[in-house]
């Protein structure tokens, strides 16, 4: 007969059970978003594309959004949440501007980014962000979170419906895994480049992600962006 | 009214509510006579509160599109009931402040209590009496705002909206859907138009590099089009709907209106069309 495991019961007669719709309160987006820490700047870039299952909604809406002259913030997953995760930070940066006096610094925001997912454990934001921008040494930082606030200081990551396509190709080129080379910090245009690069991979391969790539570039002269094509099928 | 014949010929009872017509949550104590009034539920129905789970009375697409002059928005005047096509007479195009429209599709009776918070807030406005109206980008937030705060209390408005309009002569027009996303392009399609129209409404654009390359003329016949094919191919529209045209002098929504359509192939059909 059939093996049966601890705790299942065989029964020899039909039985109903009773099936539950519920309204799903979130959305997967998708989109991919990567950043890059360099020795004085940092790189912030994130494909434009919003999705809803196989359809399109928008070829144009950013995921990324500066926050202040130091700090880029960029998110993925589910875009209500992410939205409204945005506006929550900026809010409290402006209590904190006008509380202090001065613009909460990138490793501040960082903090309080964790805190805020964690408040929501129990119904999070379905949003996977990245925290990029300048340390108060003028280095450059990036900070990863999972959905619920776990939090770590990395030299680069990606987040999204590709990431695991191009986190391995970072891994290779930016921290020289796997690699015999010398480590070494990338120059601002190699890490330009790198990040093109990926990103015109994962649109071959991820059907999430395409149509524009805007790239935020932290450096001591402020926030600079780019926006360049993607292949839009 | 009793539709369950098992029912009939039997004495009603007390202790089933169908129909909700007890309120569902009552903190007013009352002498307990039946099963309902124990203690916790008092004159209530009994049944735990719940929520909408399922749009009742619906509307179908919902076209938007930007061009030269402004933006211009196409919706039926269809509401279905299932796949009864109850009422037919209903405008689905609102318009809300000088320079705004609104189009509804999904639940019509939220769509009802939406306009009715949108009018409260033009109100509200009014009374502010400070030289400001509000602005599409504006009702946009607001509206977004209310949507992402229902559906945070799995409660949501079943509806995806459209909003079109032109302020200080920028064009706008997105959408926001029952969860609370937003999003804004070009060209806009909700429910059965996002996989007809979107791809005609996008082709266009691209054809004639960009939207300040359509006419209103050009705008109205791709709305038309579309309208066409969403009748030859959604069962749940109607051939009769109305056009709404935003430009920096105002909005117009124009009378119902409908598109030739050709059936008489039909007559040479045999079975299913092979």
């Amino acid at each position: 007969m059939f093996s049966t495991y601890p705790g299942q019961v065989v029964v020899d007669h039909p039985i109903s059970v009773p099936i539950e719709h519920r309204f799903d309160p979130y959305v997967d987006n998708g989109g991919t978003l990567l950043s890059i820490a360099g020795e004085d700047f940092c790189v912030v870039a994130a494909d434009t594309r919003q999705s809803e299952g196989y359809s399109i909604n928008s070829r144009y809406v950013p995921k990324s959004v500066k926050l202040s002259d130091k700090t880029v913030i960029s998110m993925g997953g589910c875009y209500a949440d992410c939205l409204t995760l945005t506006k929550r930070i900026q809010q409290s940066m402006e209590w904190y501007q006008h509380a202090h006096g001065k613009t909460m610094s990138t490793a501040a925001v960082a903090q309080m980014l964790s805190i805020m997912l964690y408040q929501k454990r129990f119904f999070p934001f379905y949003s996977w962000c990245i925290l990029g921008g300048l340390d108060e040494e003028g280095k450059g930082a990036v900070y990863t979170y999972d959905p619920v606030g776990s939090y770590e200081r990395e030299t680069c990551r990606c987040a999204g419906s590709a990431s695991a396509l191009i986190q391995p190709f970072l891994d290779n080129q930016i921290n020289f895994k796997n690699q015999e080379t010398q480590k070494h910090t990338q120059s601002l245009e190699k890490v330009l480049r790198i990040t093109k690069d990926s990103f015109t991979s994962a649109t071959e391969r991820d059907i999430y992600t395409g149509d524009y790539l805007e790239i935020f570039v932290i450096t001591s002269k402020g926030v600079e962006v780019q926006k360049m094509d993607l292949k839009k099928d | 009214m009793d539709h369950f014949p098992t029912n009939w010929g039997n004495p009603r009872s007390e202790d089933v509510d169908n129909y909700n017509t007890y309120p569902v949550a009552s903190h007013i104590a009352k002498v307990p006579h039946s099963v309902t009034q124990i203690a916790g539920y008092g004159h209530t129905s009994g049944h735990p509160t719940s929520h909408t789970q399922q749009p009742v009375v619906t509307g179908t697409s919902v076209l938007g599109i930007k061009y030269k002059g402004g933006v211009m928005m196409s919706a039926d005047n269809l509401a279905s009931y299932g796949s009864l096509a109850r009422f037919r007479d209903v405008e689905r195009l609102h318009q809300v402040a000088d320079f705004t429209v609104i189009g509804a599709s999904g639940d019509i009776s939220d769509f009802q209590y939406v306009k009715h918070l949108l009018d409260s807030q033009m109100i509200k406005e009014y009374n502010a009496d400070d030289g400001h109206t509000l602005a599409t980008p504006n009702i946009y937030e607001y509206l977004w705002r209310v949507m992402y705060n229902r559906r945070s209390k799995m409660n949501p408005l079943w509806n995806t909206f459209v909003l079109g309009g032109v302020h200080k002569g920028e064009k706008f027009l997105g959408a926001i859907d029952l969860k609370g996303t937003p999003y804004q392009s070009p060209s806009i399609a909700t429910g059965f138009g996002s996989h007809l129209a979107q791809p005609i409404l996008r082709k266009e654009i691209e054809m004639r590099g960009g939207e300040e390359n359509i006419s209103e003329e050009d705008a109205v016949q791709i709305l038309k089009k579309c309208m066409k094919v969403l009748f030859y191919r959604d069962a749940r529209s109607m051939n009769k709907f109305q056009l709404a045209k935003i430009t920096d002098e105002g909005v117009t929504i124009s009378e119902p209106m409908s598109v030739e359509t050709e059936w008489a192939f039909a007559e040479k059909i045999r079975g299913y069309g092979a």
